[in-house]
C-alpha cells in the first residue's frame, strides 16, 4: 500500500465545478469536487435544480390529477411511481382492485423496470467512455418496450394509466403475444450486454473495487434497491412486503458482494434477468378476461380522513408516498420518499479518496434521475 | 539544381513547393474522407445509416460540417491568455503537418526521404504535446487543464515504446529511412518478422493519438473534451484536423514500417495508381481499426494508462530490441525473430489484462472542504 506520498512543495487542491451542464451528471446536477492532481478530495453535491414543487402541487389537485406529477418525478420508471400514489390513494379510499388489473400493473411495473435498467446500461456505458455503441444497442431493448407502453397507455413516456381502482382502460386484445415479443427483444438485448460490458476487460478494470460502499454505511444512508442490494443487503419490498401479485411468482432476489460500481451495475443485470422471469409468470397467471375497475367507483375521488404510507420496488429503489388527506377530494399533504436522493446521499463517501473519472462512474453506478431527487 | 517529379526536370525550389503543396492537398482531403468514413463507420456498427442528406450518400458531409465551423464565431474566454490560447491549435497542428515531410506515400512521390526518418517523425510528433499544453493553460478552463496535463502524461509514456518499437524494427531493417525499410520488404513485411513490435507500436500509436481507450485527455464523459472545451468555430477544427491529420501519418507509417508500404506484395512493378491504392488499403485499414476499437471498448483510468504503459509495453518493446541485437549478432536465422515475436504477442495478450485489471492502489484519504455535518455523521442534532 501506497500512503500519502510526502510533497517538497506546497500543492493547493483546486475546485472542479461537474454540472449542472455537463455531459455525465445525468440531468442537471451539480458536484463540487476538490481535486488534488487527478484525486478527489472532497465532494459537496449540489441539488435542487430541478425542483417543481410536484409534491405540492399535488395537494392543489383532485387526487386523478396527481397521477400525471407522478409519472414526471419518475420519468424512467413512470408506471412504478404511478403505482405508490395509486395505492397510497386506494388504501386511504379502501377501494379493491380487480384481480386482473393487479396483473396487469405487474406486468408493466416489471417491464418499466427493464426498459429504466436498460437506460441505466446505455448511460453507464457512455460514463466509462464507450463511445455510444451500448447507449445505441441499450435503445434497441428499451424502444421495443417503450412502443409496448405505447399501444398500452398511449403514452411512451408519462403513462398516466394506473388509476385509483385499477386501470384507465384495458390492455389491447393482443398484449400477451406483445409483450412476448418485446420480451425476446429485451432478452437479447441482456445478452448484448453481457459481451459488450460485462465481459470487457476494460470495462471489469474501470468499475471493480471503486466507489465501495459498505453494507452498514448503505443501510446508514438509507440506501435501497439494487445500489443497497449489491452491497450484500438483501433488501427488496416486492419480497419483504409483498404487493400486488409478488407473492405469486417464483424469483430470486440478486445480492452483490462488494458494493463496487462493478457490483452495482452486474446486479442490475441480472435483475433484468429476473425481471422476465417474473412478466413470463404474470404472463402465465393472468386471467384473459376479467374487469379492470371495480363495479361501482365514485364519480368524485373523496378520501376518509387518515394518513398512510405505501411503498413499492421502483427500478431505483424504495419509491415511497406518504399521503395525509383530512377529507375532500385532494390531498392535505403528499410527499414522495425518492429513493435516488438517499442513494445519492452516499455518493460522498463512495467517491472520495479516488480519481476524478472514478467519481464519474460512481456517480453513473447510482442511476440517478434528477428529477425525482429534485420533485 | 534539378529535381525529378514524375520526370519532370524542376528547380529544388519549384520542385518542393509542388511537392508540399500535394501533400497539403492531400492531407485535407484524406482527412476530410476519415471524418467522413468514421461516421459511416461508426453508425454502422450502431445500426445507424450515418450521414445520407449532404450529396451523395452523405459524401459532402466534411465539407458541411467545414463550412458551419468557418462560419462559427471564433469566441475567446475573457479571461483566457490571448497568446497562448491562440497560438494552441497551431502548436498542435504544425508539428503533426511537419511529420509528412518522411513520408513515402508511393515509390516516386514523397517530401524528402530523411536517413534519420523514423527519429524526425517521433521527435516531430511529440512537439505538438506543447500545443496541448499551450491550449489547456491559455484556457484558464480547469477541465481543459486537466486535459492537458493528461495529455503530457500519456504522451510522455507512450513515447518510449513507440520509439523503441520503431528501433527495434529499424535495426531489424538496417536503416530510419522509410524508404529503405520499404524496398526491403518486397517479399515479407515487417510484421511477420517483428510481430511483437507492431503491437507494441499499434498500441502505443493509439495513445499517441489520444483515442479509445486512451482517449483520456479528451474524455467527454470526465473532462468534457479537455484541452479545447474553450474553442470554438475555426480554431476548433484546427484540433480536429489536426487529430485526422496525426491518424493519417500513423497509419502511412504504420503500413511502411509493418504492412510494406506501396511495396509488399506486389513490388514496384504494377504502376503508380496500383501503388496508390496498396498504400490508400493498408492506411484505411489501420483507420478502420482504430474507429473498430473506438466503439467498442471503454476508456481506461489515469493510473491503469500509465501503469500499462511502463510496466508492460516499455520492457517488452525493450525485449525486443534485446531480440533484435542478439539475432543481429549471432547471425540466427530469422524463423526466431518470427518465434520470439509470437511468444511476445502472447505475453502481450495475456499480461495486458492481468496489469490493467489489477486492483490500483487507492489514491489517499479525504481532504474535507468543509467539516462535516453532525447529521451525517449519525449523531443527534438539537
Amino acid at each position: 500500500m501506497v500512503t500519502e506520498p510526502a510533497y517538497e512543495f506546497e500543492t493547493q487542491d483546486i475546485l472542479l465545478n461537474v454540472g449542472p451542464q455537463h455531459p455525465s451528471t445525468h440531468g442537471v446536477f451539480r458536484m463540487v469536487l476538490s481535486v488534488d492532481g487527478e484525486v478527489v478530495r472532497d465532494l459537496v453535491p449540489h441539488i435542487g435544480y430541478l425542483h417543481r414543487g410536484a409534491e405540492k402541487l399535488c395537494e392543489t389537485m383532485d387526487y386523478r390529477q396527481g397521477i400525471g406529477f407522478m409519472d414526471r418525478t419518475e420519468y424512467l420508471a413512470a408506471f412504478n411511481a404511478e403505482l405508490s400514489y395509486v395505492m397510497a390513494v386506494e388504501a386511504l379510499t379502501d377501494i379493491e382492485v380487480p384481480e386482473r388489473a393487479q396483473w396487469i400493473r405487474m406486468i408493466l411495473c416489471e417491464l418499466n423496470r427493464l426498459s429504466s435498467h436498460f437506460m441505466f446500461m446505455g448511460a453507464f456505458g457512455i460514463d466509462v467512455g464507450v463511445f455510444a455503441t451500448p447507449f445505441i444497442y441499450a435503445w434497441i431493448g428499451r424502444e421495443a418496450l417503450i412502443d409496448l407502453f405505447e399501444e398500452v397507455s398511449g403514452d411512451r413516456m408519462m403513462f398516466a394509466y394506473f388509476r385509483p381502482g385499477g386501470l384507465a382502460w384495458d390492455v389491447p386484445r393482443n398484449f400477451k403475444q406483445r409483450v412476448n415479443e418485446a420480451l425476446v427483444v429485451a432478452e437479447q438485448g441482456i445478452k448484448d450486454f453481457d459481451t459488450m460490458l460485462t465481459e470487457n476487460e476494460i470495462f471489469v478494470a474501470r468499475t471493480t473495487g471503486v466507489g465501495k460502499i459498505s453494507a452498514a454505511e448503505a443501510i446508514d444512508w438509507g440506501m435501497s434497491g439494487p445500489s443497497i442490494r449489491a452491497s450484500g443487503v438483501p433488501l427488496d419490498v416486492r419480497r419483504d412486503e409483498p404487493y400486488l401479485m409478488y407473492d405469486q411468482v417464483e424469483w430470486d432476489v440478486i445480492v452483490g458482494e462488494n458494493g463496487d460500481v462493478y457490483d452495482r451495475y452486474y446486479c442490475r443485470l441480472l435483475e433484468m434477468r429476473e425481471s422476465v422471469k417474473i412478466i413470463r409468470q404474470c404472463l402465465e397467471k393472468m386471467p384473459d378476461t376479467g374487469p379492470i375497475m371495480p363495479e361501482k367507483m365514485p364519480r368524485m375521488l373523496r378520501t376518509a380522513p387518515g394518513e398512510v404510507y405505501v411503498r413499492t420496488e421502483a427500478p431505483r429503489g424504495e419509491y415511497g408516498v406518504y399521503l395525509v388527506s383530512k377529507g375532500g377530494n385532494r390531498p392535505h399533504r403528499l410527499k414522495v420518499r425518492s429513493a435516488c436522493l438517499a442513494n445519492l446521499q452516499a455518493l460522498r463517501d463512495m467517491s472520495v479518496g479516488q480519481y476524478v473519472a472514478d467519481a464519474i462512474v460512481v456517480l453513473g453506478s447510482i442511476d440517478i434521475v434528477l428529477s425525482e431527487v429534485d420533485r | 539544381m534539378n529535381a525529378d517529379l514524375f520526370g519532370l526536370e524542376l528547380n529544388v525550389w519549384a520542385d518542393a513547393a509542388i511537392r508540399l503543396v500535394m501533400v497539403v492537398t492531400l492531407m485535407t482531403v484524406v482527412v476530410m474522407g476519415y471524418t467522413y468514413l468514421e461516421r459511416k463507420i461508426i453508425a454502422r456498427f450502431n445500426r445507424r445509416l450515418g450521414p445520407t442528406k449532404t450529396g451523395p450518400w452523405g459524401l459532402l458531409q466534411a465539407v458541411a460540417d467545414a463550412l458551419k465551423l468557418v462560419g462559427k464565431e471564433d469566441l475567446r474566454p475573457r479571461s483566457a491568455d490571448p497568446w497562448t490560447f491562440e497560438l494552441g491549435p497551431y502548436m498542435i497542428f504544425i508539428p503533426i503537418f511537419m511529420g509528412f515531410v518522411i513520408v513515402p506515400f508511393i515509390a516516386d512521390f514523397h517530401i524528402r526521404l530523411l536517413d534519420l526518418g523514423l527519429i524526425y517523425f517521433v521527435a516531430i510528433s511529440s512537439v505538438s504535446i506543447v500545443g496541448w499544453v499551450m491550449a489547456g493553460w491559455g484556457s484558464d478552463n480547469r477541465y481543459a487543464m486537466l486535459g492537458a496535463l493528461r495529455s503530457v502524461a500519456q504522451g510522455i509514456s507512450y513515447e518510449l515504446p513507440l520509439v523503441l518499437s520503431l528501433l527495434a524494427v529499424g535495426m531489424y531493417a538496417g536503416s530510419f529511412n522509410l524508404g529503405v525499410i520499404i524496398a526491403g520488404q518486397d517479399v515479407v513485411p515487417n510484421i511477420v518478422w517483428q510481430p511483437m513490435a507492431a503491437f507494441i507500436f499499434f498500441i502505443a500509436a493509439l495513445a499517441e493519438l489520444n483515442r479509445t481507450p486512451f482517449d483520456i485527455p479528451l474524455g467527454e464523459s470526465e473532462v468534457v473534451g479537455g484541452p479545447f472545451v474553450e474553442y470554438s468555430g475555426i480554431r476548433w477544427s484546427m484540433f480536429q484536423l489536426g487529430e485526422y491529420a496525426s491518424i493519417f501519418i500513423m497509419s502511412l507509417v504504420f503500413s511502411a514500417v509493418f504492412l510494406g508500404g506501396w511495396m509488399w506484395p506486389f513490388g514496384e512493378d504494377l504502376g503508380r495508381w496500383f501503388q496508390v491504392l496498396l498504400s490508400g488499403i493498408k492506411a484505411g485499414g489501420f483507420f478502420f481499426v482504430v474507429v473498430w476499437i473506438r466503439i467498442s471498448v471503454p476508456r481506461m483510468r489515469i493510473d491503469q494508462l500509465m501503469g500499462y504503459s511502463w510496466k508492460v509495453l516499455l520492457p517488452l518493446a525493450l525485449v525486443q530490441v534485446l531480440v533484435n541485437g542478439l539475432v543481429m549478432v549471432n547471425g540466427w536465422h530469422e524463423v526466431t525473430l518470427l518465434i520470439s515475436g509470437l511468444v511476445g504477442v502472447a505475453v502481450l495478450v495475456t499480461v495486458t489484462g492481468r496489469v490493467v485489471a489489477a486492483p490500483s492502489v487507492r489514491p489517499g484519504p479525504a481532504r474535507p472542504l468543509m467539516p462535516t455535518p453532525a447529521i451525517a455523521q449519525g449523531e443527534a442534532v438539537s
